[in-house]
């Protein structure tokens, strides 16, 4: 079979790649510092010297979207990584322990389901304070239940299949079964949800210090740089222009790769 | 349980257990909708017991509040604080039962009073959003299954933006081009139905996408269904199947997932209520998270899971109306 991705596959594949180019070794693309205040270049409207103009410092924007790549993509796979990680732990606990775990369990998820997502990320960060940190681990906290319910599906369906009945009557042990056969089986689909969840989180992750409650000015983070560019909106929209264009650009790859990928796994199952 | 009186119902997806009788189903439901409410409750009490510090000055705005040993001690009694914590507990809930929320440091007012003077605005906001999406959306679906490449593209785009586009940032391009550049809508929320339009439209519109999506998929399902070719050799007109039958089947999949979109909404009044610096509960929400007012966050929390499971409730009843599948019952 061969791999043949679509035009959108293909832009949000370079995409990505770009992204992570500007994570791990910003200055290839942005030789500039992030940090470097001009005043005398404040307010820049976008130009050939300054892609993406100058924020209120005189600080260049493209350099600090290149930047920021790295804290906000790192920020997004942290906080999906804690999102799937507790799901994880809830969905296999649900799908194969006995019936009254799966039954707490399912009801505890059920329960966190009822809290619209934000609210659960705002009810965390009530309780830890606002923060990076803390807005990270609410954002993760907050997707968990969503990807607990799919996992627990996915791990039941794998469970019930023949050939864990065929393992189960060679004599082979409950842990050997979840780890050789369950988990592998999970996987694919876990990986999809991780890449589809990315996006999801850069999104959440930077409305929350949009909102003041994670990263803070003058971090190069793009939520943070929204929020600053908010005050002067009504007279310099490149402040929030480009900074939001690199968050939806991030998300929009990351929806387009892990819909590609579903759409071959499920064709190949 | 209906088991013995329920046929069983023609399996399609999911749904393969019979169902029970209506009376029963909603009785089931409205419990499920009680537990809930008691697990938020009791999540909501011990959040407020992990605030890092001293509860009694959690309450009057943590430890940036001076507070004085006084009001400390009158808080702690007041919240019964010096009791032990199962008493605490269940004093807790016994006030919510009554309708008792506590007291909002930052408004100086009963939590349940602030909750009312703002539930309006973002009830009314998330129903104009969500009659303005579903509009979008059916119109957007009936037009791409003819509209052919072009329609197909603009729906998958639409798609694309509603899964990628943060609230904060459609408000601002929204804002850039109606406000700003063609001077029509006021940037900041104004009363009045002008002032509603821009918010509206900035949850509408990825909301819109995402139900598009769906309905298309279904609608596009729905026109190859025999019942359609049924129709059509009936003499039935193409204008009275698209509207009596595929419309209605691709309907389904888009009513079930209001329940969802309602909560949707909810996370987005968050913001974009701050945007555009529109009154409502969402930015009272974020006001108070930001002034660490934990009474106040936890009413609203909890009031919002509640609106939030009723709305569940609701779209549920609605899929069993419109579907009759999910009520086979045998009279």
């Amino acid at each position: 079979m061969r791999f043949r991705p679509t035009v959108a596959e293909t832009i949000a594949g370079v995409l990505l790649l770009l992204l992570v180019v500007a994570a791990l070794w910003p200055s290839l693309l942005a030789p500039g510092d992030p940090l470097a205040v001009s005043h005398a270049d404040a307010f820049q409207p976008p130009s050939l010297a300054h892609l993406f103009g100058t924020d209120e410092s005189g600080r260049d924007i493209y350099t600090r979207v290149v930047h920021g790549a790295s804290e906000s993509l790192l920020i997004g796979v942290l906080a999906t990584a804690i999102g799937i990680g507790l799901a994880v732990v809830l969905g296999f606990v649900a799908g194969l322990g006995p019936r009254w775990l799966d039954f707490g369990t399912t009801r505890v998820v059920e329960v966190l389901f009822a809290f619209p997502g934000l609210l659960l990320a705002l009810l965390f960060i009530v309780v830890t304070g606002p923060g990076v940190l803390s807005s990270t681990i609410a954002v993760g906290l907050a997707t968990a239940p969503g990807y607990a319910r799919i996992i627990r599906s996915q791990v039941r369906r794998t469970a019930s299949a023949e050939f864990i009945e065929a393992a189960r009557v060679l004599g082979r042990g409950r842990l050997w079964i979840t780890a050789r056969h369950i988990l592998p089986n999970v996987t694919a689909a876990l990986f999809v949800l991780a890449t589809l969840g990315l996006g999801q989180a850069i999104i959440w992750v930077s409305s929350l210090s949009y909102l003041g409650l994670g990263a803070v000015p003058p971090a190069a983070e793009w939520g943070a740089m929204l929020a600053a560019g908010r005050t002067y909106i009504a007279n310099f929209w490149w402040m929030t222009f480009f900074p939001g264009l690199a968050i939806v650009a991030s998300a929009a790859a990351a929806t387009v790769i892990g819909r590609g990928i579903q759409k071959r796994n499920r064709s190949a199952a | 349980m209906a088991g013995a009186l329920t046929l069983p119902v023609p399996t399609t997806g999911a749904r393969r257990r019979p169902v029970p009788g209506n009376r029963h189903w909603l009785l089931l439901r409205a419990g499920g909708v009680l537990f809930v409410l008691w697990a938020a409750a009791t999540i909501t009490f011990f959040a407020l017991r992990l605030v890092p510090g001293d509860p009694a000055e959690a309450i009057l705005g943590g430890p940036g509040s001076q507070a004085g040993p006084e009001a400390l001690a009158q808080v702690r009694r007041e919240y019964g604080l010096d009791q032990p914590l199962v008493v605490q507990y269940l004093t807790y809930l016994g006030r919510l039962v009554t309708g008792d929320l506590g007291q909002s440091y930052s408004l100086h007012k009963p939590v349940l009073t602030a909750i009312g003077e703002q539930f309006g605005a973002t009830l009314t906001l998330a129903l104009v959003s969500l009659a303005l999406a579903w509009a979008l959306a059916c119109a957007l679906a009936a037009w791409s299954v003819r509209g052919g490449r072009v329609a197909w593209a603009i729906g998958s785009g639409l798609e694309l933006v509603a899964a990628a586009v943060p609230h904060f940032w459609l408000a601002t391009v929204l804002i850039l081009f109606f406000s700003l550049t063609l001077g029509i809508l006021p940037p900041v929320s104004v009363p009045g139905p002008l002032g509603i339009v821009l918010p509206a439209l900035t949850m509408a519109i990825p909301l819109a996408g995402f139900l598009g999506q769906v309905m298309r998929e279904s609608l596009l399902t729905a026109m190859e269904s025999p019942f359609v070719t049924t129709a059509r050799a009936r003499g039935e007109s193409e204008v009275r199947i698209f509207w009596r039958h595929t419309l209605r089947h691709a309907a389904i999949p888009a009513v079930g997932l209001s329940g969802w979109a309602f909560g949707s909404l909810i996370s987005g009044a968050v913001v974009v209520e701050s945007v555009f610096a529109r009154q409502g509960l969402g930015r009272s929400l974020l006001s108070a998270v930001q002034l660490r007012d934990v009474t106040l966050v936890t009413g609203i929390v909890l009031v919002v899971a509640l609106a939030y499971a009723v709305m569940t409730l609701v779209t549920d009843l609605a899929d069993r109306l419109i579907d009759p599948r999910t009520r086979a019952v045998a009279e």
